[in-house]
């Protein structure tokens, strides 16, 4: 019986710390290499590409008249080159004045869906829940917490230009 | 022949494999009887997953998981005749999976076979439910169509409400500050490693489970479960009246499945696969997202409720769920199985299948949805093609109303029908309503002109049951 190392009743402390050690060798091993894996795959998928505020140009000054909100197309700030249509994105813009414009995120502040400028009723509708924002983006009406995002708009040398901003969320 | 047995000797000998596999399947399970049928429906969700992987790996092998083709590949996939079979099965087996999965916790919530020593095969089983609802959920994005890609967008939405990280969150679930490149990649990773790896990871511990435990017998009224005697019962009637599984029992297993799979298959061939939508461009603004049948509900629920609580029910919601499912075994792990000494289980489960339904069709009417399809009123309809009613009716088309007020079958639903609107409201209380608004109604002070309003006004008024015509009188009446 004493030559059996593992049933061997008598075994010394040593024998038994000798274990405790190699035991704990092996799960200090195993987090180590487990940790040093882990961290740099987590950190990938947890670290947000932080895009910047880029101003896009949309437009002639001349094309846009007084008075008129019409939805402007541009690329978002993060295009990417498998991005295809999805780099694509828009706003509700309106000329105020000659030199003054306005410019909304077309997603509700209710839960993003694109909201859809009613010319006529002077309006934004969104589809989804049946928000309704006033022409000056302020709520009119359904469930919309607050009123819809602006954009910054600037004209550099005829250019109307529209300063792109993450996807704006309620929180 | 002599070549076949030769080589399985040697594989056995080997492996070893008949020395598990043969007593696996052949160990007893208890003899159902009249209940055997309801012992199917895990065994059926199982075979719809591994149909969903055949078809997913299928599928897999010519979608392009980039923001910008995705789309363009299931068009490609689509027009080809096996591919279009092929996305029919996937998408018909994720429904039919939804539904196994949920009539199967059903079964076992009824039967108490959650109770001891069960209740880790129940808490496998939860977290399979809501990995399946992850699978439906991600899937029906990777169609990529306009529907997929806002999906994505009201989910981060969704996301957003939760205090104190919401933006980050939200902006998480985008894998970045937009949606658009990366996004779908990371919906795709979910959708075919992480998820299915959970659940693979799940589906062999629930398996464990049932053959470690024991498949649960029928409960019998009068027969609690006491852990202090159950496991010892349980071997005795095993050892009783039990049946070898294999063929006794997975017979029922076989054919279930088939009927399952050949009505998934007929499905897919009589039917097809959902349609595409238009293309995932963002600036396509003529869109209106709908969540696939089996959301349907809690996208009913999340309109209907009091707007102060959104927040709350966004959130809390479906955490009080999984803390409800976590806890019943947890909290009543022994005690009658039988549905019969437990009426009030009978009633929970009609309740919730009863509001699922009724929600689900709610969400599918989505009566707060605005019609901004609806067609323009007839001539028809109207009564007359100018003077003030006419360019009233214009005026209702121009402003928007009509996307919330149907008039004689055309336009939304979202607030009054409004056909004999000059029966029920006199001119000055809809004058009122439309300068002041309500909280589902725009006010519309200051966006249209007095003579706008009283055409509007004469066109609501005319908007009546056809006066009664006296009856002419007859001999009988005199």
């Amino acid at each position: 019986m004493s030559e059996d190392p593992i049933h061997d009743s008598e075994s010394s402390s040593l024998e038994t710390d000798r274990r405790r050690f190699l035991s704990r060798l092996s799960i200090v091993a195993g987090s180590i290499a487990g940790a040093i894996v882990a961290i740099p795959s987590v950190a990938f998928l947890l670290g947000l590409r932080k895009v910047p505020h880029v101003w896009r140009t949309v437009g002639k000054l001349e094309d846009f008249q007084i008075g008129n909100t019409v939805k402007v197309a541009f690329l978002d700030p993060s295009p990417l080159p498998w991005s295809g249509v999805t780099a694509r994105t828009a706003a509700w813009l309106r000329r105020e004045t000659a030199q003054q414009f306005i410019a909304f995120s077309v997603d509700c502040t209710h839960l993003g869906c694109p909201v859809r400028w009613l010319p006529d009723a002077n309006l934004f509708m969104c589809p989804c829940h049946g928000g309704v924002f006033y022409a000056n983006g302020t709520v009119a009406s359904g469930p919309p917490p607050k009123p819809l995002t602006r954009y910054p708009v600037r004209i550099q040398g005829g250019d109307v230009q529209i300063l792109t901003s993450p996807l704006p969320i309620t929180t | 022949m002599r070549i076949v047995e030769f080589v399985w000797k040697w594989f056995d000998e080997v492996t070893g494999v008949s020395g598990w596999l043969i007593p696996l399947a052949k160990h007893p399970v208890p003899h159902a009887r009249r209940s055997a049928w309801f012992y199917v429906l895990g065994s059926a969700t199982l075979l719809v997953f591994i149909v969903q992987i055949v078809t997913g790996i299928a599928l897999a092998s010519a979608y392009v998981p980039s923001a910008g083709q995705a789309y363009h590949t299931l068009a490609f996939i689509s027009d080809t005749r096996f591919g279009h079979i092929v996305r029919g099965i996937h998408s018909f087996g994720a429904s039919a999976m939804v539904i196994l999965i949920g009539i199967h916790a059903i079964r076992v919530y009824l039967f108490g076979a959650y109770k001891y020593p069960r209740q880790m095969g129940w808490l496998t089983g939860v977290a399979l439910l809501f990995l399946v609802l992850g699978m439906a959920f991600t899937g029906q994005l990777l169609r990529w169509d306009q529907t997929g890609f806002w999906s994505v967008v009201i989910a981060a939405e969704q996301a957003g409400r939760t205090p104190f990280i919401g933006n980050w969150l939200g902006h998480f679930i985008l894998a970045g500050d937009t949606a658009g490149g990366a996004t779908l990649s990371r919906f795709f990773a979910l959708h075919v490693f992480f998820i299915p790896a959970l659940i693979f990871f799940f589906i062999g511990f629930h398996l464990y489970l049932v053959v470690r435990n024991g498949i649960s017998e029928p409960p019998k009224m009068g027969q609690p479960v006491d852990p202090k005697t159950y496991r010892r019962w349980y071997q005795d009637i095993l050892h009783r009246e039990g049946v070898p599984f294999w063929p006794d029992a997975a017979w029922r297993d076989a054919v279930f499945a088939l009927i399952v799979i050949g009505i998934i298959v007929g499905l897919a061939v009589v039917v097809g696969p959902p349609a595409l939508g238009k293309p995932p461009d963002p600036s396509i603004l003529q869109a209106s997202p709908r969540p696939e049948w089996y959301f349907l509900w809690y996208y009913a629920v999340l309109s209907l409720i009091p707007r102060w609580s959104e927040n709350y029910v966004i959130i809390v919601g479906p955490a009080i769920l999984i803390v409800v499912l976590v806890l019943l075994p947890l909290v009543a792990p022994k005690g009658e199985r039988s549905p019969f000494k437990r009426p009030w289980a009978f009633g929970l489960v009609a309740v919730i299948v009863f509001m699922i339904a009724y929600y689900g069709t709610v969400g599918h009417v989505a009566p707060w949805s605005p019609r901004m399809d609806a067609p323009p009123l007839p001539v028809e309809v109207i009564g007359t093609a100018n003077g003030p009613i006419a360019d009233g009716a214009k005026v209702f088309r121009d402003k928007g109303c009509e996307f919330c007020h149907k008039i004689s079958g055309y336009g939304g639903i979202r607030g009054p029908d409004l056909t004999y609107a000059g029966d029920q409201m006199t001119p000055e209380q809809m004058e009122t309503r439309i300068y002041s608004g309500a909280p589902n109604m725009p006010s519309y002070n200051g966006n249209i002109t007095q003579q706008q309003v009283s055409d509007l006004l004469a066109f609501l008024s005319s908007r009546r049951r056809r006066p009664a015509t006296p009856l002419p009188l007859t001999s009988e009446a005199k």
